[in-house]
């Protein structure tokens, strides 16, 4: 009895530990060392990066007299506060495109957990083989970089002054801006209700804007009621225009008598800095075969936009709103340099698609909005 | 002789039993002290009864009872009662507001578009110094500030505690305050008037140094005012490399950008529902 009990303990601890290291892919990385196939190296650099093992995966590279590993690691794990510092790698996907026998070409497919939900992204990596061993040939980051200089910026800002606790009587707030939704669309989509259409500021101060929708039925009793939660550029300045999405899951439109429409609208401090521009906009197919709007952003003004979103509006031949989708991109919007984005487009929406019109929300981490 | 002490006795006694008694004066003013006077004897309780308090106290019947005017800050009605041992009597009295001497003020909308006639509502209420609505007509001036010209005034008399006008906005657009005074008491307050929609947007194209840019005329509104700078104008091109699109709001009147042009270039502006004119540019250009 006396021995019996320290048995069973390490017992069960040797268990317990055998279990969690087949759980964290033990085996899986075991099969992987000596990267027998080019899908191997791939998978064995990446799981090393999920591990945040970033020593070992950059061993793993080709070519590390090319590739900084301060770089490769910024690769996963962002900087200048965009989206992939508030992200982690969970899992990813990895197949072959083409292979020889000294070299190939493996496509993985990289689904990252952020804060603002899954991000996903797709990498073409070129494998080759040295020696015995394959090894990851890293592509070499042709980022332009921003030389040290002086950007002046001087676009207008808006603060607000609200009424003080000491105020009288009678000291009211300055109005609320004046917001009208210019356009509505209800689609029906395989597994929703979807209402796409646009709003528009029409106050000459800055509104922080939500639309939301109430779904009415035949006698007039309420379905479902949504917001447009992210997929809206909330912050609008004066005149400016942007898309918006309403989704209804599990919602039939044969069931929608009414739209009960509310278009809420609040004076909020606000920069006319930083302007983006969004260039080379164009409708493509990807490297999987979907759909995408992709194009450029640039970052005109001196600050650095930490969390680009991107929203695009698509119109038929009739001008009408037909759809709207959005992204996030992983990368910081540096003064002067592009950035690439992509936006999906379902397939049958896309062969309606007259023409479309992008802008571009940010979220930034020292924002004086 | 006994029995004209047992008379003596019956009326002494009918003295004591007779009903104690409060005088209050019939009106009074916001703020001031009164006394209150009560006839009886022994001990009694005093409440007073306002229109937005309550008090009550010990006192001793057929005395005088002071009142600080911090206890008859709100005017209205109030009800002074007197409960002795032989039971309650009670008075009523009214206090009415003081002197005029505060506003409440209330514009509307704070943004107009010039030009508007009657478009700017000011209503003010008259109070005393103890949030008292004044009743009593009152001379109240208004005066509009406009931020680079002359002020305006006018005199209206206050109607029951109210008194308004209607002004029309201005043709320049900027910030003007408009001001109600009595007395020592003035307040103001800020209404923005602002140019309507953009009219005749029009852009044109030009090199600046080695880039492309595009720009507006100065945007104004049909009747010739600025629209205010911060409004956004957007830009779209389109060429071979795809389209362009950026928001860009008025700096010092007009809306400029830089955009690269990759050969034959197609440029349309618009500024909310408002579209401008279209540009065909070349890269050359």
């Amino acid at each position: 009895m006396k021995r019996t009990l320290p048995i069973l303990i390490v017992a069960v601890t040797t268990v317990l530990v055998v279990i969690s290291w087949f759980q964290s892919g033990g085996t899986q990385r075991r099969e992987m060392r000596s990267a027998s196939t080019p899908e191997q190296a791939v998978r064995l650099m990446l799981s090393q990066v999920q591990s945040h093992n970033y020593d070992a995966a950059y061993d793993r590279l080709a070519n590390r007299s090319d590739v900084d590993k301060t770089t490769f690691v910024r690769e996963f794990e962002g900087s200048y506060g965009s989206l992939l510092t508030y992200a982690s790698l969970e899992s990813f996907d990895v197949s072959p495109l083409h292979a020889t026998d000294s070299d190939a070409n493996v496509r993985a497919r990289l689904h990252y957990s952020t804060a603002v939900g899954p991000l996903d992204d797709t990498r073409d990596i070129k494998v080759e083989k040295t020696g015995d061993a394959w090894k990851v040939q890293w592509p070499v980051s042709q980022a332009s970089k921003l030389p040290p200089q002086v950007i002046p910026v001087n676009y207008l800002r808006w603060d607000v002054i609200n009424r003080g606790a000491g105020d009288e009587w009678g000291v009211q707030n300055v109005d609320s801006p004046q917001v009208r939704i210019v356009s509505m669309n209800a689609i029906q989509r395989p597994d929703s209700v979807v209402l796409v259409g646009e709003v528009v500021n029409e106050d000459s101060v800055p509104a922080y804007v939500n639309v939301g929708a109430t779904l009415l039925g035949a006698n007039g009793n309420e379905l479902a009621q949504e917001s447009s939660f992210d997929k809206i550029s909330h912050v609008l300045l004066p005149k400016q225009v942007t898309p918006y999405r309403i989704d209804f899951p599990n919602m039939r439109l044969e069931r929608v008598k009414n739209v009960r429409m509310d278009a809420k609208a609040l004076l909020v401090a606000a920069s006319a800095d930083p302007v983006i521009e969004i260039n080379q906009q164009k409708m493509e197919t990807d490297a999987l075969g979907k759909k995408v709007l992709s194009g450029d952003l640039l970052n005109e003004s001196g600050e650095i936009v930490n969390i680009p979103h991107v929203i695009a509006a698509y119109y038929d031949s009739n001008g009408k709103v037909i759809w709207v989708s959005d992204g996030y991109v992983a990368q910081a919007l540096l003064p002067q340099i592009p950035v690439p984005f992509a936006v999906d487009v379902p397939p049958d929406i896309a062969k309606n698609v007259q023409t479309y019109r992008v802008v571009v929300n940010h979220y930034d981490t020292n924002s004086r909005s | 002789m006994k029995t004209a002490i047992t008379v003596i006795g019956v009326l002494f006694a009918a003295g004591v039993a007779w009903p104690a008694e409060i005088h209050a004066p019939a009106q009074t003013i916001a703020g001031s002290a009164i006394t209150i006077s009560t006839s009886g004897s022994g001990e009694a309780t005093f409440y007073l009864i306002g229109p937005a308090s309550a008090i009550k106290q010990k006192v001793q019947a057929g005395s005088d009872i002071p009142l600080d005017g911090d206890k008859l800050d709100n005017a209205g009605r109030y009800v002074a009662v007197l409960c002795a041992s032989d039971g309650c009597t009670s008075t009523s009295f009214s206090v009415n507001p003081a002197a005029a001497n505060k506003l409440g003020m209330l514009v509307h909308p704070s943004r107009v578009p010039i030009g508007k006639p009657n478009g700017i509502s000011t209503v003010a209420f008259v109070f005393d110094n103890f949030h008292n609505l004044v009743l009593k007509p009152q001379p109240i001036k208004f005066s509009i500030l406009p931020k680079d010209g002359k002020a305006v005034s006018t005199n209206r008399d206050s109607e029951n505690g109210v008194a308004w006008v209607r002004i029309s906005s201005g043709n320049k657009e900027g910030a003007t305050k408009i001001g109600a005074e009595i007395g020592h008491a003035d307040e103001v307050r800020v209404v923005q008037q602002i140019a309507a929609e953009a009219c005749n947007l029009r852009i044109k194209a030009g090199r600046e140094k080695n880039a492309f840019v595009v720009e507006t005329d100065p945007v104004r509104d049909c009747a010739g005012n600025s629209v205010p700078d911060g409004t956004v104008v957007s830009f779209t091109k389109t060429d071979a490399a795809g389209k362009t699109t950026v928001d860009v709001p008025i700096k010092r009147g007009i809306a400029k950008v830089q955009m690269p042009i990759d050969g034959r270039a197609r440029i349309t502006v618009a500024s909310g529902v408002v579209t401008g004119n279209e540009l065909e540019v070349a890269g050359s250009q």
